[in-house]
């Protein structure tokens, strides 16, 4: 007698606390074993892409902080490198610096976040006390800085909205002497423990071949052993000038990836630290008043002045026409903008490439033959945030 | 390799397929013929003095009101030689393009995504359906006809229990302010004194 082979459906998601965040996947098991996965993306869809056509440049770029809403800053940047390289504009020195502690805070925060949550969905739930104790600290410098912890609006084309207040560069400072403790605790509670690494090593295991055919970038190459890192390869802002490592995995599975979020920590303190005892002196936004608006007490005095705040904040700033592609090393990747400008004070047209967008569907080809409880470990080693894939 | 290098060989190799070619940016922006996409991006990939392995994105642009609307805009990059390239070629609303999915599987949601948005189709795609957009959504957002507003709006409706569609009705009509000014040189500007004198 034979017997026929019956496949199961099994909807996960939208609001399971595995699927961080709305993810509906549909999956066709065998048992236990996943035989096919489709995610269905789309629940957190804003339209950012078609807000952006209609506003103004400036008005666009808080749009940039809901997208991977973990490291806002790392977003805005590469929106700013768009239209300074469109308009030949150059960041002071000190604006590049600011511009790469915080977008080095925004890799912490973010890999905090996901290497806590994922420990999180495989039965770890210490690890999220500790580190979501630390993030709050990195967002009270975000809020210090742009008086908002999580949609702050900083970075503008030209270099950072204000300088750093009195005081943060040395609190950054005490940060980075007692984080690497705190690495070094979530260490001891993860990288040899027992269940965290039956749940992790060979798990979604990504080949060099198919880690380049999925697009991936970000940890999720670096994993699979390609050493390939964009503040090294394309740097951007100051980053040619810091001394930094590129960690790299072996194994390409969720353990490998673990491991490099954990390294890529250490090397951001260290980028941080570098950064902050060489900051130099000076203006922290380019001094063309027609990108960046001229300082408050001027505005008081000058008539100049008065009328450039006008027109900036009515009109806003026109870019010439062109088009261009810039990217940035976001904590979960390539984050790139695609800009078109037509020389009016809105973009013709801006495409956002998300990592994650990539990272998710190569879902399917991660989980096929996985069992159904490996789901949310190859889910939380993707390092997926909606605000970015469903954008 | 450099980019003028690279610019030099792909024409030399490609001679008839790329139209026109510039480095912009510092990367290569090639213009081709819709129908020679996949001989070009197979060249590209494969081709051990180019290794454009990765695609990175594809994505479309709306030029309302010109014969060919669309643009398609392809982005590689090269890990090897840490070069990018940009291919791009025009349509018009009726023509169907070639499927990358054969030769970068990541092509498939990009594509969904562009079909989506744009209502561009694809030949030889495995799968394409609307991909961020409700289900049974209709039109396609990304065009430049498409309001801002949308067409219909959701709510939870107490009467029914249960989730409805409705045309969008607005309190206030949304506004475009336009802040644009005539001073700094607008084109008009210049008609205007060009038809004075």
């Amino acid at each position: 007698m034979t017997k026929e082979k019956k496949t199961l459906n099994l909807n996960f998601g939208p609001q399971h606390p595995a699927a961080h965040g709305v993810l509906r996947l549909i999956l066709e098991l065998d048992g236990e074993i996943v035989e096919k996965a489709d995610p269905h993306i789309g629940l957190l869809h804003r339209g950012t892409e078609k807000l952006i056509e209609n506003k103004t440049y400036s008005q666009a770029i808080p749009y940039f902080d809901r997208l991977d809403y973990v490291a806002p800053m790392n977003q805005e940047h590469a929106f700013a490198l768009a239209i300074e390289k469109i308009m030949n504009v150059e960041v002071p020195i000190r604006g590049q610096y600011i511009r790469v502690i915080f977008c080095e805070i925004g890799r912490i925060l973010s890999h905090i976040l996901n290497i806590t949550t994922q420990a999180l969905d495989v039965g770890a739930l210490t690890p999220s006390l500790w580190g979501f104790e630390e993030r709050e600290k990195l967002m009270g410098f975000y809020e210090r800085v742009s008086g908002s912890r999580l949609h702050a609006n900083y970075f503008r084309p030209g270099g950072v909205h204000k300088d750093l207040p009195r005081g943060l560069e040395k609190d950054i400072l005490d940060f980075c002497r007692t984080f690497p403790k705190i690495i070094d605790d979530l260490e001891t509670l993860l990288t040899d423990n027992r269940i965290f690494k039956q749940r992790n090593v060979d798990i979604g295991i990504v080949s060099k071949e198919d880690a380049l055919n999925y697009s991936f970038s970000g940890v999720m190459l670096r994993g699979s052993g390609i050493p390939w890192d964009l503040r090294k390869s394309q740097p951007y802002d100051c980053y040619e000038q810091i001394d930094f490592k590129i960690p790299i995995g072996k194994n390409g599975d969720c353990y490998d990836r673990y491991l490099c979020r954990i390294e890529e920590m250490r090397e951001s303190v260290k980028i941080i630290e570098q950064c902050l005892k060489t900051l130099p002196k000076g203006p922290v936004k380019s001094m063309d008043n027609k990108l960046t608006p001229p300082p408050k007490n001027e505005i008081k005095q000058s008539m100049e002045a008065l009328i450039h705040h006008f027109k900036l904040f009515t009109e806003g700033y026109r870019v010439k026409k062109d088009e261009i592609y810039t990217a940035v090393e976001a904590p979960k990747g390539e984050f790139g903008v695609y800009l078109i400008s037509d020389g009016t004070n809105r973009p013709y047209k801006c495409k956002i490439r998300a990592p994650g967008f990539s990272h998710l569907q190569a879902m399917d080809y991660l989980i096929k033959g996985h069992m159904l409880a490996d789901v949310p470990a190859v889910l939380g080693s993707l390092d997926i945030v909606f605000g970015e894939i469903d954008r | 390799m450099s980019l003028s290098n690279l610019e030099k060989k792909i024409n030399s190799e490609l001679t008839t397929k790329i139209n026109s070619s510039r480095i912009n940016h510092n990367q290569l922006e090639i213009q081709i013929n819709k129908d020679s996409l996949l001989d070009v991006v197979i060249f590209l990939k494969k081709n051990n003095s180019t290794k454009f392995r990765q695609l990175i994105d594809i994505t479309a642009v709306d030029y309302i009101g010109n014969e060919n609307r669309f643009k398609m805009i392809y982005l590689f990059l090269s890990h090897e030689y840490n070069l990018r390239i940009n291919i791009s070629f025009k349509i018009n609303e009726k023509e169907i393009v070639n499927s990358l999915t054969k030769i970068f599987p990541s092509a498939n949601w990009m594509e969904r995504e562009v079909f989506d948005m744009y209502g561009i189709k694809f030949n030889d795609h495995p799968d394409l359906r609307r991909i961020l957009t409700d289900y049974g959504f209709s039109g396609h957002p990304l065009r430049k006809d498409f309001p801002i507003t949308g067409h219909s709006e959701v709510r939870y409706s107490e009467e029914k229990k249960k989730v409805i569609y409705e045309p969008v009705k607005l309190e206030q009509n949304y506004r475009n302010f336009d802040y644009s000014s005539p001073w700094e040189g607008t084109e008009y500007i210049k008609e205007i004194q060009k038809k004075n004198d």
